[in-house]
């Protein structure tokens, strides 16, 4: 009996995040499209409810009732697997993001190492989706995704090992604590540049979206899918773009913590300040969609390899012999 | 590479200017209209709907003289005719398969009497194949329901001919 109370109370508070996520992607989709409406001259979905707020509820409605198509020649289990993969990574990724310092689903120490594996382990997803469409276009796709991911995976790796010799602790939490005098951002702002430059191609976003570039490959990895599984991909996508902007504003912006301790705007909950940065990165990643043309792979390699990761790793041992010439190691708890 | 390109691309300058160029563009009026709630200008020469139309006393202007039957590169048209008891020549049917035609006027332009015109209305989309094959009755029709406009369009037109 005691299981079960543990059980349906952990279920509940799990409800309590997922439910919440699934809502604000639906919004950022919308917000996404209208941002890039604007930029172009034009007004955006504002057709359904208020603002055309609802229009990716209405959009998700339509796929749910639309046909489910496998082809003949793919690998049908691992074809249904991969966009629930897909969704659960980017959903399961959420479980450690503190929205307050008491607000998180799991405190855990490792807490940053578990969201690089999981965002990581999103590529799968997108392999095999790719792979088991056994068709030209998804399969090209795929394997663009996958070396594009890896690729910039690294010098994001690279960039959190700058974030933590400053702090000393794996904890988001702490991370987030550590930035109460100093948001990293300013130290570490040429990290933060590359962070959020990587950010867009680990979740391939324009400029950096050749996985699904419509004048090469038709859509990539989605080429073969239609119905919910379409759009439990691209649910996924979103998510993930939700979590490299949450991950980016703890690492960098402080997280939930108000930029100034003062008056007014330290009564503001935390939740909201939390809420607040991802939305504004969220806005920048908008933003970009709107104004940049796509790179070609080679240069998309070549920042990966011969720019973003040397330029990192210079980073880290400058952050770390200035951190260790000035005394300023943080005497953690090991 | 020159110093200046060098510099340019390290501090991302041109990328940063883009991003402010972006968001002083979301706020400048935009260009889009409400398309179903409100409608953008039309010329007086659009080329939408055909419509037949009439003199003011109420008879048919067509006098059945088939240019446009001729004229017309899609075929869309097919016109019988016979004469009338008082000696007038008047069609007998007239057909137009909206789905052949091209839109592109000549009808218009070869009519003698100004019977068929192409009116200002282009929402006209339908469910069925058949809806579209128009015959006599429905672009009399079409030419009584638009009449004011036709005859203000030809009017504004005229000039240019």
């Amino acid at each position: 009996m005691d299981y079960l109370i543990i059980l349906f109370n952990e279920i509940y508070k799990i409800l309590f995040l997922v439910i919440p996520i699934l809502v604000s992607v639906a919004m950022i989709v919308w917000l996404d499209r209208r941002v890039w409406g604007l930029v172009q001259k034009r007004k955006g979905p504002n057709v359904v409810g208020p603002f055309g707020l609802f229009q990716t509820l209405a959009d998700a409605l339509k796929y749910i009732f639309k046909e489910i198509i496998i082809p003949a020649s793919a690998n049908k289990p691992i074809f249904i697997l991969a966009p629930i993969i897909t969704m659960t990574l980017a959903l399961v990724a959420w479980a450690v993001i503190p929205l307050s310092e008491t607000l998180v689903l799991s405190d855990i120490n490792v807490g940053i190492l578990y969201l690089f594996a999981v965002s990581s382990l999103g590529v799968y997803g997108i392999i095999m989706g790719g792979w088991a469409s056994n068709s030209k276009y998804p399969f090209l796709g795929a394997i663009r995704s996958a070396a594009q991911m890896v690729s910039y995976e690294v010098s994001i790796g690279i960039i959190i090992i700058n974030v933590l010799l400053c702090v000393g602790s794996l904890n988001l939490n702490d991370i987030v604590l550590a930035q109460k005098n100093l948001w990293y951002v300013v130290p570490l702002f040429p990290m933060f540049v590359v962070f959020f430059i990587s950010a867009l191609a680990e979740t391939n976003r324009p400029p950096f979206d050749l996985p699904e570039a419509e004048a090469e490959l038709v859509a990539g990895y989605q080429t073969e899918y239609s119905g919910m599984m379409y759009a439990m991909f691209w649910l996924g996508e979103y998510a993930n773009i939700l979590l490299m902007c949450a991950m980016g504003s703890i690492l960098f912006l402080g997280g939930w913590l108000p930029p100034l301790d003062i008056y007014p705007l330290n009564i503001i909950p935390a939740p909201f300040w939390m809420i607040f940065k991802i939305l504004f990165l969220f806005f920048l990643f908008a933003i970009i969609k709107a104004i940049v043309p796509r790179y070609r792979y080679d240069q998309l390699m070549r920042l990966g390899w011969k720019i973003f990761l040397p330029f990192s790793l210079i980073y880290v041992v400058l952050t770390a012999s200035f951190l260790l010439y000035f005394d300023k190691l943080p005497k953690g708890s090991f | 590479m020159n110093l200046n390109r060098i510099l340019k691309t390290i501090f991302l300058t041109e990328f940063f200017s883009a991003i402010f160029k972006a968001i002083r563009e979301i706020f400048r009026p935009k260009k889009t209209i409400n398309y179903p709630f409100e409608k953008g200008h039309i010329s007086p020469r659009f080329r939408g709907e055909h419509a037949l139309r009439r003199y003011p006393n109420g008879e048919e202007r067509c006098i059945a003289c088939k240019l446009c039957e001729a004229v017309c590169p899609a075929q869309a048209i097919t016109i019988e005719s016979e004469e009338r008891k008082d000696g007038s020549r008047k069609t007998t049917k007239y057909d137009i398969d909206m789905l052949k035609c091209i839109y592109c006027g000549l009808c218009q332009e070869s009519c003698p009497v100004d019977a068929i015109v192409q009116g200002p209305n282009f929402e006209f989309a339908t469910e069925t194949r058949e809806e579209l094959y128009y015959n006599k009755e429905k672009l009399l029709d079409n030419g009584d329901r638009w009449e004011s406009v036709l005859a203000k369009n030809i009017k504004t037109d005229k000039i240019y001919k």
